[in-house]
């Protein structure tokens, strides 16, 4: 399911972007070039960002102003990346980020 | 080290506003905002903005971020985006993050002569069984979806608040195509306007007052929200649960400042209940209690974009006035209209304590040694 | 106040008010019905009436009084209100039905001709209307204003249509 706004009585008609390719968990999917990361994957109806440490919780978007980290994932291999202020380029490998990600710290996995 | 005149921390209305100001006289400004655009929380208030006709009022508040972004421009304010301020150091030294073209980024250190802190504010938290679930989000984070990024969160909507944000944002979920099945108050009142409450309950959402949610249910996102009647000491009634079937829930709790520049900095700081808590002190120049670093827009308590607005062109004129930019009259001049306008808007039933709140913030400013 | 409680006006707190149109008034043909009853620091309503039927003054949280006699129903306030809440109502325009015009911010816009749900200022549907009008020019910023035929009788509930959902 499309989660995008086509039409908007305020903002009007959706604006021609740029689309770019960019893998999510080893799926290619096609987003707009410049639009966070964490947008690309609403678009997509995937809300699920990354797991908790201890309890192996999901986390999604919560703040969407870079304030709260619940929506970090593994960006280009960089674990702990806020999607919701990381701008989307073509060819970025995101993954669901599971404790603290690979390359994130002691108790990583 | 690079040397600006002044830095403002943000780019939303009372950055832009006294970055404007600021440079409008002949300072040079530099804006460093951690968002990918400018124009902070503007760019998502698609509804058109009460206030007086004599300033925009009617506008929305895109098109009123817009005029603000051309004004910037037109004065030669630089903006640097997808840029963090990570810290202040002694001798007005700022640390900035700069986001570079490539994607990475560069630490890079500025020493400035003023510095204006508009960093906004954070929306607060509501905790129930479930909070953590994706689907849970705040007001303003759904907000921003819709809005600026112009994807649905989900479809069917429970909001939790009756402020303005949670009326405004109830109703922009419509606009956006989604439905919202609740509007949940715990108070026994709606707490915003009631022309915006008008505008949902005519477009046909519940609203259920005394009530609250006592859980968010689903696996991997929210499936159902468990809402309850509560009593007069806001315990929920056992057998008042009612399900419903929602893939969003939205908080709209009310917002607090964001001060951590200015507490890591030891700004003198003072606890405001009606601004939403720490807020650095400031004097009528909204300079704060260290000489040269000024705060303005909700940083300072949490209001609206307007007032926002003002408290900018404040320290924009203020912070230029003592570079030696503008002369000491015309500066007074332009600080008392600003004030006055400030005045207008801290007014009536739902503005008044907010006048107070703030007559207390400048009562409590200490003398400068 | 009710409005504080449900969201939504009732007509007798229009009435203490004093924001009910007479019946004389109504006789002579459309008219404005402003339905805003808190001090908020607004006041481009105004400024947007070209004949000055709409007073607010100083301070802009006053409330706005209408003159019945100078507002000739044009409709022109309805979209500058950034409340939504102004409306125009004519109860001349038939025998048996009046036309209620209000500020209407969702996509799809209905079409002329067109019959749909008119609702109250709860939403819930209380007749049927049909589209005489949707007007969406550029001065209106966005904001169309519908106007709906229905029975006379549903002119003093009627303030808006259902939401549709077919996009």
């Amino acid at each position: 399911m499309c989660m995008r706004i086509k039409d908007h009585i305020i903002l009007g008609p959706e604006r021609a972007a740029n689309m770019v390719w960019i893998t999510v968990d080893g799926k290619e999917l096609m987003a707009k070039e410049g639009e966070p990361v964490l947008a690309s994957l609403l678009a997509e109806n995937i809300i699920v960002n990354r797991y908790t440490v201890k309890r192996k919780e999901p986390r999604g978007l919560f703040c969407g102003i870079g304030q709260c980290t619940d929506c970090a994932m593994i960006v280009d291999g960089k674990p702990n990346v806020r999607t919701c202020i990381t701008p989307v380029r073509q060819g970025m490998v995101i993954k669901t980020q599971h404790g603290v990600g690979e390359g994130g710290g002691k108790n990583g996995e | 080290m690079v040397n600006k005149e002044i830095v403002v921390v943000g780019a939303g209305p009372a950055g832009l506003a006294a970055a404007i100001e600021a440079a409008k006289a002949g300072g040079e400004v530099l804006v460093a905002d951690l968002n990918i655009l400018p124009g902070g929380q503007l760019f998502k208030q698609i509804h058109k903005f009460f206030g007086s006709s004599a300033h925009r009022s009617g506008t929305r508040g895109i098109e009123i971020g817009r005029q603000l972004l051309a004004e910037a421009e037109k004065y030669g304010v630089e903006i640097w985006l997808n840029s963090a301020v990570i810290g202040l150091y002694d001798d007005r030294v700022v640390s900035i993050e700069k986001g570079l073209n490539s994607g990475e980024k560069e630490l890079i250190n500025i020493k400035a002569e003023k510095i204006i802190l508009a960093t906004g504010a954070s929306e607060n938290v509501v905790r129930f069984k479930g909070w953590t679930l994706p689907g849970v989000m705040g007001a303003g984070a759904a907000q921003t979806m819709i809005n600026v990024n112009r994807v649905k969160p989900g479809n069917k909507v429970v909001m939790l608040g009756s402020g303005n944000v949670g009326l405004i944002v109830s109703y922009q979920l419509m606009q956006a195509g989604c439905d919202v099945v609740a509007l949940v108050e715990a108070a026994p009142n709606i707490g915003g306007y009631g022309v915006h409450a008008s505008k949902i309950r005519r477009a046909g959402v519940p609203v259920y007052t005394r009530h609250t949610i006592i859980e968010a249910k689903g696996t991997d996102r929210v499936k159902e929200v468990i809402i309850a009647e509560l009593d007069d000491s806001w315990q929920p009634i056992a057998g008042t649960e009612k399900v419903l079937e929602a893939d969003v829930v939205t908080l709209a709790a009310g917002l607090k400042p964001i001060s951590d520049l200015a507490r890591l900095h030891d700004l003198e700081m003072v606890y405001n209940g009606v601004f939403g808590g720490w807020v650095p002190k400031h004097d009528e120049n909204m300079e704060s209690t260290q000489s040269g670093i000024y705060v303005a827009g909700d940083t300072t308590g949490v209001e609206e974009a307007n007032t926002a607005l003002e408290e900018g062109r404040l320290a924009g004129i203020a912070a230029a006035e003592s570079l030696g930019y503008i002369a000491e009259k015309d500066a007074k001049e332009r600080k008392d209209d600003t004030w006055k306008r400030l005045d207008g808007l801290r007014m009536g039933p739902f503005g008044e304590k907010r006048m107070y709140a703030k007559n207390e913030i400048l009562a409590c400013f200490p003398a400068r040694s | 106040m009710a409005l504080e409680q449900n969201g939504y006006i009732t007509r007798e707190e229009l009435a203490s008010f004093n924001q009910i149109i007479s019946e004389e008034r109504f006789k002579k043909g459309p008219v404005a019905i402003i339905e805003c009853i808190q001090q908020i620091p607004c006041n481009p309503c105004e400024s947007a009436c070209v004949r000055k039927a709409i007073r607010i003054g100083e301070p802009i949280t006053s409330l706005p009084v209408l003159n019945e006699d100078r507002c000739t129903g044009c409709g022109v306030c309805i979209a500058r209100c950034p409340g939504l809440a102004i409306f125009v109502i004519d109860k001349t325009f038939s025998d048996a039905e009046a036309t209620v015009a209000f500020p209407y911010e969702y996509t799809p816009l209905p079409q002329k001709d067109e019959t749909v749900d008119a609702v109250d200022r709860t939403g819930r549907v209380v007749c049927k209307g049909k589209v005489m009008k949707v007007l969406n020019p550029e001065s209106f910023d966005r904001t169309p204003v519908v106007t709906l035929a229905i029975p006379t009788e549903y002119a003093d509930e009627v303030r808006s249509m259902k939401r549709r959902r077919d996009r």
